[in-house]
């Protein structure tokens, strides 16, 4: 057998490294671009260390936990603490806010709405995505703030004995730029992502597992509870960890409808509270030298807070996901 | 059909065995009640800002509003317009197109033509993790690389970077997705026929995926046309017009709109609310331009 083969293999085996030789220089154009695209997120790193060191060394207080923000004053005093406060818990409310619906949404696309409806109603929930965060901004400090007032005062006045909605001071009668009304701006802008993750997801549920739980006399929630719910459970959560992503890391909606203040308030109807998104894109403007140094030190913690969050978002997917095919 | 015959201690048998009652009947209910109305909630955010936008929007929005900059113009004026900032963002989201968008296909093209296994995963994780930056980080990478590194001054270049860096990630992964989803048999048929690898992707492979991927460039497009934030650290905006994006500030349409609606008086927030029309008038053209584009997609119809 072999012997006969020899032939045919012969003209192939000669003509091997010429056809290499031929192939390379695409695959090392394409290979060079993939590895620029890496290089880029290590040189976004890079950069913003580099020049974030000369405030972290001129701060005469601790980064992590001061909080004013007077980095061009002699000497300079400034932290990062409330602003990372005021991200985390604006993120945290809105996403409280905007997941049960976001879920919602994705199971009605998926298991309620009439077939045909349904893309449609998802392209709909899509483009609520579409809609730029400066118009979401604009929207909330000229709609939004003037409708929610009234709600707000209302929370303050009958849930007022839960620490967090309390108003000890009056505030909520005369001023509405709290926390509350950014996570609710954040909360808009977070879910058309939580609801786009989530549907793909649903969507993947087993057929089969649907129509064994409907065979066994399960009602369409009692279905969508324990066939379709379960398996996804990973997914969505991913989906939520974007979201956060999402909703740390949005500057003008939340620069336009906050005021600038420096406190860790945890009354969330009061006017008070800072992003750090949103005071870079505040103080930029006037910012001197070491202000600029200072709010990139300030961005470099807004980037490790994202990338942790977004690491292990898609670490979730993925091991929820189904073995993909990779590369040919 | 025959009745079961009476026995002691068996309970009659349901009349009615399709209808649920009680408690779980009632469940179902509360639950297809609520999941309507997450829907509803979904929607009025939805429909009041775009209600706000074109209702206000409208006041301002015009031939006039097209076609005038911001020079001269002071808050209390009522007239002013957007034109400086539709050119600015024009050749701000071309260059930055110009340059995410060869990359980030090449990129792709190695991730699903050629990579290996491990190097792909990585390359593909890394870039997954990109596309959640958050925009203002993208803008102040580009202020400390462009301005503070290499002491050059705001102009639309520095803020076409920024936004590339947003784009680059969303082309690699869609282009991605649109090489997968030609079929194998087509790069075989060409292998088959003596075709190099190379000349294979470049007439067969991209050619067939090109409606797909244009889709997805379009949708980068759309997205990052409505950023603010990085044009703030590297545009810096102006009321001028300067069509060259090489030097000096420049405006762009969500700097325009962050501006004015930052103003206290009402002839700016009309013009901050007729520019936010202009906005969403280009996104939703793109979107709807690539919604067309994938119904006309042979790979796409599923």
């Amino acid at each position: 057998m072999s012997q006969a083969l020899a032939p045919l293999n012969a003209p192939d085996m000669v003509s091997a490294p010429r056809r290499v030789r031929r192939v390379e220089p695409f695959r090392g154009i394409t290979l060079a671009a993939a590895l620029v695209t890496l290089a880029i997120l290590l040189a976004i790193a890079v950069f913003l260390v580099s020049k974030a060191i000369p405030a972290l060394r001129a701060d005469t207080a601790s980064f992590l936990s001061t909080r004013a923000w007077q980095p061009d004053a002699t000497p300079p005093v400034f932290g990062v603490a409330a602003l990372a406060f005021g991200t985390v818990l604006s993120s945290a409310l809105a996403l409280t806010m905007a997941v049960p619906v976001a879920v919602g949404v994705a199971i009605f696309i998926v298991e309620y709405a009439p077939k045909r409806l349904a893309n449609w109603l998802g392209y709909a929930v899509d483009l609520l995505a579409a809609v730029p965060s400066v118009v979401f901004g604009l929207w909330g400090v000229y709609v939004l703030i003037p409708h929610i007032t009234g709600f707000q005062r209302w929370l303050a006045n009958w849930f007022g004995w839960i620490p967090l909605f309390s108003d000890p001071d009056g505030h909520t009668q005369t001023a509405s730029r709290s926390i509350f009304v950014a996570a609710v701006v954040l909360a808009i802008m977070v879910l058309p992502i939580v609801a786009a993750v989530s549907r793909e997801v649903l969507r993947q549920a087993d057929p089969a597992l649907k129509e064994a739980a409907l065979a066994l006399g399960a009602t369409r929630w009692e279905m969508v509870r324990t066939a379709v719910l379960p398996p996804s459970r990973s997914g969505i959560t991913g989906g939520v960890m974007l979201g956060l992503g999402r909703a740390l890391g949005e500057t003008i909606a939340v620069a336009l409808v906050l005021g600038t203040s420096f406190s860790i308030n945890w009354h969330i109807l009061t006017p008070g509270g800072n992003t750090i998104a949103a005071n870079i894109a505040n103080y930029f403007a006037e910012a001197g030298p070491t202000g600029r140094s200072a709010l990139i030190a300030t961005g470099l913690v807004l980037f490790a807070m994202t990338l942790f969050v977004n690491t292990i978002a898609r670490a979730v997917i993925y091991r929820g996901a189904p073995r993909r095919r990779v590369g040919r | 059909m025959t009745t079961a015959p009476y026995q002691r201690g068996v309970a009659a048998p349901d009349p009615h065995p399709w209808r649920m009652r009680g408690r779980r009947a009632f469940v179902d209910r509360l639950a297809t009640v609520a999941v309507y109305l997450a829907f509803v909630i979904a929607l009025v955010p939805l429909v009041a800002v775009v209600w706000y936008t074109v209702g206000r929007g409208m006041a301002r929005f015009g031939s006039n509003f097209l076609t005038h900059s911001m020079a001269g113009v002071g808050p209390l004026d009522r007239n002013g317009g957007a034109y400086h900032a539709i050119l600015g963002t024009v050749e701000q989201v071309l260059l930055a197109s110009a340059i995410s968008v060869p990359l980030g296909l090449l990129a792709s093209i190695y991730l699903n033509e050629y990579g290996g296994h491990k190097m792909t995963t990585i390359v593909r994780l890394l870039v997954d993790v990109m596309t959640g930056i958050p925009s203002i980080v993208a803008g102040l990478f580009v202020f400390a690389f462009w301005v503070l590194a290499l002491h050059k001054g705001f102009s639309g270049f520095a803020g076409a970077m920024a936004l590339a860096v947003l784009m680059l990630p969303v082309v690699v992964r869609t282009s991605e997705e649109m090489l997968r989803l030609v079929p194998d048999a087509f790069r075989e048929a060409a292998y088959a026929l003596g075709i190099p690898k190379w000349r294979t992707i470049l007439s067969i492979v991209l050619p067939t995926a090109s409606t797909g991927i244009t889709t997805g460039v379009m949708l980068a497009v759309a997205r990052v046309t409505g950023e603010t934030a990085p044009l703030l650290l590297t545009v810096f905006g102006s009321q001028y017009i300067n069509g060259n994006p090489f030097r000096g500030a420049q405006s762009g349409l969500p700097l325009l709109i962050f501006q004015q609606a930052s103003s206290a008086y009402p002839a700016a927030i009309d013009r901050a609310w007729a520019a936010a029309f202009t906005l969403i008038l280009i996104v939703v053209a793109l979107y709807v331009g690539a919604r067309l584009l994938t119904r006309r997609d042979a790979l796409n119809r599923r």
